[in-house]
């Protein structure tokens, strides 16, 4: 196999008392987008700081293209293009001076700009925009200028937070597209996301990270395949609780969630069966995906307080 | 590596970034940092002018309007530095987060705090020209000894520039500033002698203003206004230009445990 575009050893990151980042380890090799999941507070945003040197690893080792981060910060961050979880879009410049003031940054010639410029702004479909406003842009259109604006070096690896939050289906629906052609041109991508559908969709490979450690690790199939039975029936309506405990010999495993009863199994026929005696409740029967997978590891609480 | 030679100045961009914004908006910033001082100058200098008639510098009786002339334009070198150092640089720092996004790029945090201090001090020395250039339409210039106050000024630019970007980088917000304003800088300016002589405050308060850089821009400046030379300026440019030197290595290390934390 190639060389890893990037590769991390054992990162871990304390602040005070609290473990953030605990023991992470992990590659993306060309062509290869890696996601990242897990809940809010899991230390996703503190792995990718210390990936960029941003923030510096209390022990452990990133190594990218051959360069040690943080000695060669500059040499490596050449070679990344970065869309934070917030737009960082310059707002007194126009979608065409964004991106060209950016360049600067990487001391890329004024000639080499005005090509890649266009191309950027085709790229992200933003050719109509080129004199307009980050403030006169939906929130899509912003987002693609930020993609835009971290491609503007070329970059062979894609460090994206959460790259899609916030945005309506097709706007999602384009990103994932731009996203796809560029695996396809043989950039890597390291991702975050807490949108299950964007995961399944867009990694070869997912890390699920919780309380700073990684908890699991696989292809998007096999992840569930071996941590899930493969039917899933929702059980929801007035009466779904009181009538679980008859139905429960039925499946593999019950969880209960609010008002829902969920069933997990190898077969949902004999369950399927059992429930036309409940005409007035509503069942659900699909096949198990990314979201059970991620709510069975990291839990059903909410987490709002990280 | 040829490939990096550019990062020796990678200062430079984020200094050509701040003046592409600023000459979008250089008018209205313009009148800010010009309109306010001249109608200072116009007000007190006239006004107080005719109650106070001439004060001493150095031995030598001068018209007050004078006096107060080549005191206020120090006043505006170090409140046109000082603004744009805290309020510019924290929009751009901490509520654009423009200075994340360039981190993201082999610039350092280095090269953008450099950037910073060296755009706010352009901006102050902007200011400073365009009133020196009023001043001499007005008829209040008549020394071609002013010509030298210039780069006095872009240094006394300079220091005010590395101190507020100590604050800068300590604020959580713009109301922090307001402290640094009223506390700090507005008591310097009446010790400092912009508007008048301080030989008539009582002792301490001359020593302590022998402690402040805007008494030591004032000893330096002042004099050429009057056709005469400063009387110890290797005294008055080392104060200036040491605590440049140590105010500026402390906004980077703290600009430095900011950006860590």
């Amino acid at each position: 196999m190639s060389t890893p575009h990037l590769q991390c050893h054992a990162l871990t990151k304390r602040f005070g008392d609290h473990t953030v980042v605990n023991g992470v380890s992990f590659h993306i090799h060309p062509g290869e987008c890696l996601g990242i999941i897990g809940p809010n507070g899991a230390g996703k945003t503190t792995t990718l700081r210390m990936l960029l040197g941003l923030t510096t690893p209390d022990s452990g080792e990133v190594e990218a293209f051959g360069h040690r981060m943080p000695a060669d910060a500059a040499a490596i961050k050449a070679k990344l293009g970065v869309v934070s979880q917030f737009d960082s879009l310059d707002p007194d410049f126009t979608c065409e001076e964004n991106l060209r003031v950016y360049g600067r940054y990487f001391g890329l010639a004024a000639d080499t700009l005005d090509t890649r410029i266009p191309q950027g702004l085709e790229f992200a479909a933003l050719t109509h925009k080129a004199k307009a406003k980050p403030g006169d842009l939906s929130g899509g259109m912003k987002r693609r200028l930020s993609l835009a604006r971290a491609l503007i070096n070329d970059p062979a690896l894609l460090l994206l937070d959460e790259p899609t939050t916030g945005l309506d289906p097709q706007a999602r629906h384009l990103m994932w597209e731009r996203l796809q052609q560029l695996l396809q041109q043989g950039k890597s991508i390291l991702l975050t996301t807490h949108f299950m559908d964007e995961a399944e969709r867009l990694c070869d490979r997912l890390l699920v990270l919780d309380h700073g450690q990684v908890i699991a690790e696989g292809t998007p199939r096999a992840l569930i395949r071996s941590h899930l039975e493969p039917e899933i029936v929702e059980l929801f309506g007035e009466g779904a609780l009181a009538v679980q405990t008859e139905l429960v010999p039925l499946a593999d495993r019950v969880v209960v969630s609010g008002e829902t009863v969920f069933f997990y199994t190898r077969s949902a026929q004999p369950l399927l069966q059992a429930l036309m005696a409940y005409p007035e409740l509503h069942s659900l029967h699909r096949p198990a995906n990314l979201e059970d997978l991620f709510l069975k590891l990291t839990g059903r609480h909410i987490r709002e307080g990280a | 590596m040829s490939s990096h030679a550019h990062l020796r100045f990678a200062f430079w961009p984020v200094f050509l970034r701040n003046l592409l914004v600023w000459r979008k908006l250089a008018i209205p910033s313009l009148v800010g940092n010009i309109a306010e001082p001249l109608i200072w100058l116009v007000a007190f200098g006239f006004g107080m002018g005719a109650l106070v008639g001439t004060v001493n510098v150095q031995g030598q009786a001068v018209p007050y309007l004078i006096f107060l002339a080549s005191g206020s334009i120090c006043m505006s070198a170090m409140n046109a530095a000082t603004f744009e150092a805290l309020y510019s640089a924290f929009s751009r720092m901490h509520v654009q987060k423009t200075w994340d996004s360039i981190l993201n790029t082999p610039v350092t945090l280095r090269d953008v705090v450099l950037a910073e201090m060296l755009w706010a001090s352009f901006k102050s020395l902007f200011s400073v020209t365009a009133i020196l250039v009023i001043m001499t339409a007005l008829g209040i210039v008549t020394t071609t000894k002013v010509l030298l106050a210039w780069p006095l000024l872009w240094l006394a630019g300079i220091t005010f520039s590395c101190i507020a970007l100590i604050f800068n980088a300590l604020a959580k917000g713009y109301d922090f500033f307001t402290f640094y304003f009223t506390l700090c800088l507005t008591p310097m300016m009446f010790v400092s002698g912009v508007f008048f002589p301080t030989d008539q405050f009582p002792a301490w308060v001359q020593v302590l203003g022998q402690f402040l850089p805007l008494t030591h821009v004032v000893a330096l400046v002042r004099p050429l206004f009057f056709d005469q030379w400063p009387t110890q300026p290797a005294l008055h440019l080392s104060v200036l230009v040491v605590t440049a030197g140590v105010a500026w290595t402390l906004a980077l290390h703290l600009t430095q445990r900011r950006f860590k934390a």
